[in-house]
């Protein structure tokens, strides 16, 4: 809670709170000193560790190829995009801690199954060609997703956020320049890109956006209502502009021409141009392909927090040493080599 | 001084001749300069590849998000290092193989990394005496190979003497953070400097090839960096709380393609994808 919020009569709370709506329907920013709303502050925190618990799950899929990177400029490459994102991992869990919250107290939060990384991630990534869809895809759909985000309302969030998604769009023309290699390679490279796709089309269109928030993406308006409540209430107060359904069509519409010039079929048999929407249709997300998707409980979702675990564990005798070095050593300027 | 013939190696008349040929003690006969120069272009490739391809096995297990960071930085670099060091290395001696022709395509007994890169990464205190090891010979090579008369190879040295510096000042700050931590650290610090100490010799071997290319200015041998090597890791090591391991028995063979046994499970996880589909482009 900020300091204002305390030294403030209910009266005043009233007037804050009015002034906040203002400043924010305006499209004003709020900064970490200034007075917002709690449901505002714990909607920001729980959105901003979501996200950089994903960047950092999101390592896993892709890390696990980096000794197998079938060239050396594959290699490179992807090593850059898995540090990339225990870059943007850094940058969120530094937005979040504007917000009065400490880095280490969400990972113990994710470690504990408390918050949780996107479920995107909760899908094994099986062979090579995984680390172009997931890139391709998956980044696609983050940058569709977080584009907007730029424009937040919440100051540090969103210049977390235009670093997180210059670096995003270019992970997103690496995937899609190495399925476009694997498409021109031999008839097995091409099998194998298109096995990506078919693994990864449902976790990117389902997952990456949310649930169903509309009547139009979803399979009605029972379906739609849990997910509507959430995203009006985040679109109000400027931290999300467009409903999920809105930026989901959006990634459809991006993906089928570029699926189309890599001779690859995304599994969707509803997919065609709808000229009257001008928008290409496709099967909509409903609740139980939704939770499908979700791969909760499984395998991959148990193991990517154990994989997570094990290696905070195994950290703790350095991280415990570095604490022990600085506390001894904090009057000590330390020497360059 | 040591030269590859105090090897552990089996007889040289049972060595399969590729290897020999690869990465062997020796060029082909009437190979000159170049023939020269490519043995000991691809042992450096091979060092910082390998080496590479042990760090990127720290990546999302490293004790921080800092330090996944900086390792998969540093691995980029060493990539980066092997590419240009490999590319150069196929060219000149004369077989027109790539850089992934040389990574991805030659078996255990043609690299010729020296044995410290390729051992497993234990823990982190490992990897720390590891690249404490190498980073501080690294930048005295690649500060050498900055003053050579090939001009090519001069500009990679100077860009890479820059690269590795911010390596070893990594490895230097760790050294002390762990030797000067807790006593948990500081043992396995100890250990970590144990574990490498053997295999840092090998990196300042010279052997008729290295004499030759120095000899004629071409590149430099590494062996007279050794003692300004061994002051400046001595007196990081004795920052840290902690002293250099007394010398004992040095490992030797990488050179010549002579490895460890963990040295065919890491090539084979690195060339499993290449090798997997054959006339494939990436």
């Amino acid at each position: 809670m900020s300091a204002g919020d305390a030294a403030v009569a209910p009266a005043g709370q009233e007037e804050l709170l009015a002034r906040f709506d203002a400043l924010v329907a305006g499209g004003g920013t709020v900064e970490p000193r200034d007075w917002m709303p709690d449901g505002y502050r714990r909607m920001l925190i729980r959105q901003i560790a979501q996200h950089a618990h994903s960047e950092i799950i999101g390592m896993q899929p892709e890390g696990a190829w980096l000794t197998r990177a079938p060239s050396l400029h594959r290699k490179s490459v992807l090593i850059a995009k898995v540090q990339d994102e225990a870059g943007h991992g850094l940058y969120l869990y530094s937005a979040a801690e504007t917000l009065g919250v400490d880095r280490a107290d969400l990972l113990d939060a994710l470690h504990r199954g408390q918050q949780r990384a996107s479920a995107t991630f909760n899908h094994p990534a099986l062979t090579w060609a995984d680390t172009g869809a997931v890139a391709w895809l998956t980044d696609g759909a983050a940058v569709i997703n977080q584009a907007p985000l730029c424009r937040t309302s919440y100051g540090p969030y969103a210049r977390a956020m235009r670093r997180v998604c210059q670096e995003e769009a270019f992970h997103v023309r690496q995937g899609y320049d190495l399925m476009r290699a694997l498409c021109e390679g031999t008839p097995e490279q091409r099998a194998m890109a298109q096995d990506a796709v078919d693994r990864w089309w449902l976790p990117a269109v389902a997952l990456m956006f949310g649930p169903p928030d509309t009547e139009a993406g979803g399979a009605g308006a029972r379906t739609a209502a849990p997910g509507a409540a959430v995203s009006r209430r985040a679109r109000a107060w400027g931290i999300k502009r467009h409903t999920n359904d809105e930026l989901r069509q959006r990634f459809v519409d991006q993906c089928v021409p570029q699926a189309e010039r890599l001779g690859l079929t995304l599994p969707d048999p509803a997919i065609r141009w709808n000229e009257e929407r001008g928008h290409y249709d496709f099967t909509p997300v409903d609740w139980d392909v939704y939770r499908k998707a979700l791969g909760d409980d499984t395998h991959w979702a148990r193991q990517r927090i154990a994989h997570r675990r094990a290696a905070h564990e195994d950290g703790a005798w350095v991280r415990e040493a570095a604490a022990a070095y600085a506390a001894r050593e904090d009057t000590v300027p330390e020497e360059a080599a | 001084m040591t030269t590859t013939s105090d090897a552990p190696a089996e007889p040289a008349t049972r060595r399969p001749a590729a290897a020999a040929a690869a990465g062997g003690t020796a060029p082909a006969p009437g190979g000159g300069t170049d023939a020269d120069l490519a043995v000991h272009l691809v042992r450096l490739g091979d060092d910082a590849l390998v080496l590479g391809q042990r760090l990127c096995q720290w990546i999302t297990r490293a004790p921080t998000v800092e330090e996944d960071l900086a390792l998969s930085n540093i691995a980029l670099d060493l990539i980066g290092h092997a590419r240009t060091l490999l590319t150069r290395g196929g060219r000149l001696d004369g077989s027109g193989r790539t850089e992934d022709d040389l990574a991805f395509t030659r078996s255990e007994r043609e690299f010729t990394n020296a044995l410290l890169t390729e051992l497993p990464g234990g823990d982190f205190a490992v990897t720390v005496a590891r690249q404490l090891a190498y980073t501080h010979y690294a930048v005295l090579y690649y500060e050498a190979l900055a003053g050579c008369a090939d001009a090519e190879l001069a500009a990679f040295g100077a860009r890479a003497a820059k690269e590795v510096a911010f390596h070893r000042l990594h490895a230097d700050r760790w050294t002390l953070r762990l030797g000067r931590g807790t006593p948990e650290s500081a043992r396995r610090m100890r250990r970590g400097l144990e574990r490498v100490w053997p295999y840092t010799g090998e990196l300042f071997d010279e052997d008729d090839v290295v004499r030759r290319l120095a000899a004629s200015g071409t590149a430099p041998s590494p062996a007279p960096l050794r003692p300004v090597w061994e002051r400046r890791v001595a007196e990081v090591v004795a920052r840290a709380g902690l002293a250099v391991p007394a010398p004992s028995w040095q490992a030797r063979g990488g050179r010549a393609g002579l490895h460890t046994e963990e040295f065919g499970p890491l090539i084979a996880e690195l060339q499993s994808v290449h090798r997997q589909f054959p006339g494939g482009t990436w």
